[in-house]
């Protein structure tokens, strides 16, 4: 398959050019209208998989259903949504987001101290056990100075709309991994707001597993000077699965740099996955250093994979901007390579999909997280028996 | 001692118009110790053979047989061919992206012997085998073929070459693109595993200059998609003078 973007300008078709900031933004669902495919954010999911996460009205995801294992200096709390710690990193820009905001009367807050320092990463897991729709709250709050790790593993069958804010000091030094791992039956969208205070850096990593919906959609936005982000993306889909993973990069501040390198690998008839990556420099943003990326592997016939980089650039002032997406089959000459030493064809699959992967697995640094996404992507192709 | 044995072999190509015909009844018999150089001017059929013989799914043989030791070799997957002892040493050697040199070698040793090699054996044949070759301790961490220079990816066929110890090798213009240092050293490569195991070689060749490191017992001019004309290694000293002028003429 071809690249999906040439060089060309993009083409918008007949949908009038709206920049990426003048998005309605509220916490009230009847703001926004009712989704349709016609909505270009909404335009590749299956609706019909949605299971009331766009309704006025959902349950919410007890309090039973998170557990964590916290590092030292991190801390996990509940509070009221009338926190005034909720909607200090972004609000809702579409209906599920803000129907998930305002469902959720509870939130929690999962916090790491101002100048603790640690390298153990807090695992917080979200064992959903319902048909049910459901919203969560959670706000990660990372003090001046601090430098932790911090992964929420969503697991079990459920269906959650989830908003997620991300809120760095001064300094602060965040790793934040989130796991999408949904038995089938499952849909999940997440939106996830980040605010970086001064010359912080947030490392974003999305690995998403399994889910028959998934939808993650997560907006930085570089407020303050000298703040760095580096989001990554790794997601494996086979038959049954959608993911769909929309970063967003909101460059506001003066020299601030982002990195963003998404990479998935599709087998079985009808897995599809989208990307969509926004990034937005504005005036503003003198001195901007920006890349996105995201490369998609398709290992079998039926499966498809649409990958859409949007630049938009406000300033000429800047040190650097720049994309690339490709969208291409396994590759029948690695194989012979591979096989014509020997190594029977499953395996040899098995070393092509890990390496085209790796460039991403190895970013996350979380040894555990690592290998059991490896074991969980060769557990994927032995199953579809690749 | 095994036997490879080329009989009448006859070889298409799919092209968007239609299949074309390439190898028009070769034959060919390698054994255990021999080194049987392959000439032949370009679209000769020279490389098509190579990979024939080693599976490449492009390749379809429309009539003819290859046998090892007997065995059908067109009946066996491409690991198994490489299980039955063949190897091929790639032209133009793909790249395989996060995979590293090291992992790749290892689980390419592994499927061959059924068994994962023992570490510390393993580790000193590499270090030997890749200092034999001149090549740095650190190119194992590198991902295959990635990066690589012409003369790396030569280097790095016959390190595997080496490392796997096949019974026969069909070696595709392992020199071309080479400079005379590298392909010194190259060709020391191809004579060790000659002397060490009883390496059966097929050198595929366009030009003479690799047979002044690696003496053929054989040669085989390749005309068209058959062997033309066949000798000893005079018959390459009479290529270098001549060329091929003398057989493409003919052919027309």
């Amino acid at each position: 398959m071809a690249a999906q973007h040439g060089l060309e300008a993009h083409s918008h078709g007949n949908v009038p050019i709206q920049t990426r900031s003048e998005r309605p933004r509220s916490t009230s669902v009847s703001d926004f209208p009712e989704i349709s495919n016609r909505q270009e954010i909404w335009r590749y999911v299956p609706l019909d998989k949605l299971r009331g996460l766009d309704k006025e009205v959902m349950g919410e995801l007890s309090e039973s259903e998170v557990t964590a294992e916290l590092a030292s200096g991190t801390s996990m709390r509940w509070v009221d949504s009338t926190d005034p710690l909720v909607g200090s990193a972004g609000l809702p820009e579409e209906r599920v987001a803000a129907a998930a905001w305002t469902n959720a009367s509870k939130t929690l807050v999962i916090e790491v101290e101002a100048e603790s320092e640690t390298t153990d990463a807090s695992f917080v897991k979200i064992a959903a056990n319902t048909a049910e729709a459901n919203a969560l709250h959670v706000v990660v709050s990372v003090g001046n100075h601090a430098k932790a790790t911090i992964a929420l593993d969503h697991l079990g069958q459920g269906v959650l709309g989830e908003n997620v804010e991300i809120v760095l000091g001064d300094g602060a030094q965040l790793n934040f991994v989130t796991l999408q791992e949904w038995e089938s039956g499952s849909t999940h969208v997440s939106t996830q707001f980040s605010k970086l205070g001064r010359d912080s850096s947030l490392k974003h990593v999305v690995v998403t597993m399994g889910g028959d919906l998934v939808r993650v959609v997560p907006a930085v936005s570089l407020s303050s000077a000298g703040a760095e982000v580096n989001m990554y993306g790794v997601y494996l889909a086979g038959s049954g699965n959608y993911f769909e993973h929309r970063p967003y990069v909101d460059h506001i501040a003066e020299n601030c740099v982002s990195n963003v390198a998404y990479k998935g690998a599709l087998q079985g008839a009808g897995a599809h996955t989208v990307w969509v990556g926004d990034v937005l420099i504005r005036e503003s943003a003198v001195g901007t250093s920006t890349y996105e990326l995201n490369r998609n592997l398709l290992l079998t016939d039926g499966a498809r994979a649409d990958s859409v980089p949007n630049l938009e650039i406000e300033t000429g002032k800047i040190e650097g901007a720049g994309h690339a997406s490709a969208s291409g089959r396994f590759d029948d000459e690695q194989l012979f390579y591979l096989m014509s030493r020997g190594i029977d064809e499953d395996q040899a699959k098995k070393l092509v999909v890990r390496g085209f992967l790796s460039e991403v697995i190895q970013k996350i640094g979380i040894e555990s997280i690592e290998q059991r996404l490896i074991s969980a992507i060769e557990a994927e192709l032995e199953k579809a028996g690749a | 001692m095994t036997t490879l044995e080329i009989k009448n072999l006859h070889v298409s190509v799919e092209t968007d118009q239609g299949s074309k015909q390439i190898l028009r009844g070769v034959d060919l018999t390698i054994k255990s110790g021999e080194i049987h150089a392959v000439m032949g001017p370009n679209g000769s059929g020279k490389s098509t053979l190579a990979y024939s013989v080693a599976g490449h799914p492009k390749y379809e043989v429309t009539d003819g047989q290859i046998l090892l030791d007997g065995e059908d070799v067109l009946e066996m997957s491409v690991d198994e061919r490489a299980r039955a002892g063949l190897f091929l040493a790639m032209q133009y050697p793909v790249e395989i992206p996060g995979v590293s040199v090291s992992n790749f070698l290892r689980t390419a040793k592994t499927a061959l012997s059924g068994e994962a090699p023992k570490l510390r054996e393993w580790v000193g044949d590499l270090r030997d085998a890749m200092g034999n070759l001149r090549m740095d301790s650190d190119f194992t961490e590198r991902n295959v073929n990635e990066g690589f220079s012409g003369g790396e990816k030569k280097r790095h066929e016959i390190l595997q070459l080496e490392l796997l110890k096949p019974k026969i090798a069909i070696l595709d213009e392992t020199d071309s693109g080479l400079d005379v240092d590298a392909l010194k050293v190259v060709s020391e490569g191809v004579n060790r595993a000659h002397a060490d195991n009883g390496l059966g070689v097929l050198l595929i060749t366009h030009y003479t200059r690799i047979l002044r490191y690696i003496k053929p017992d054989f040669v085989h001019v390749f005309v068209a998609g058959k062997v033309a004309e066949q000798g000893g290694a005079e018959l390459a000293e009479r290529l270098e003078n001549e060329g091929y002028d003398r057989y493409t003429k003919a052919a027309v």
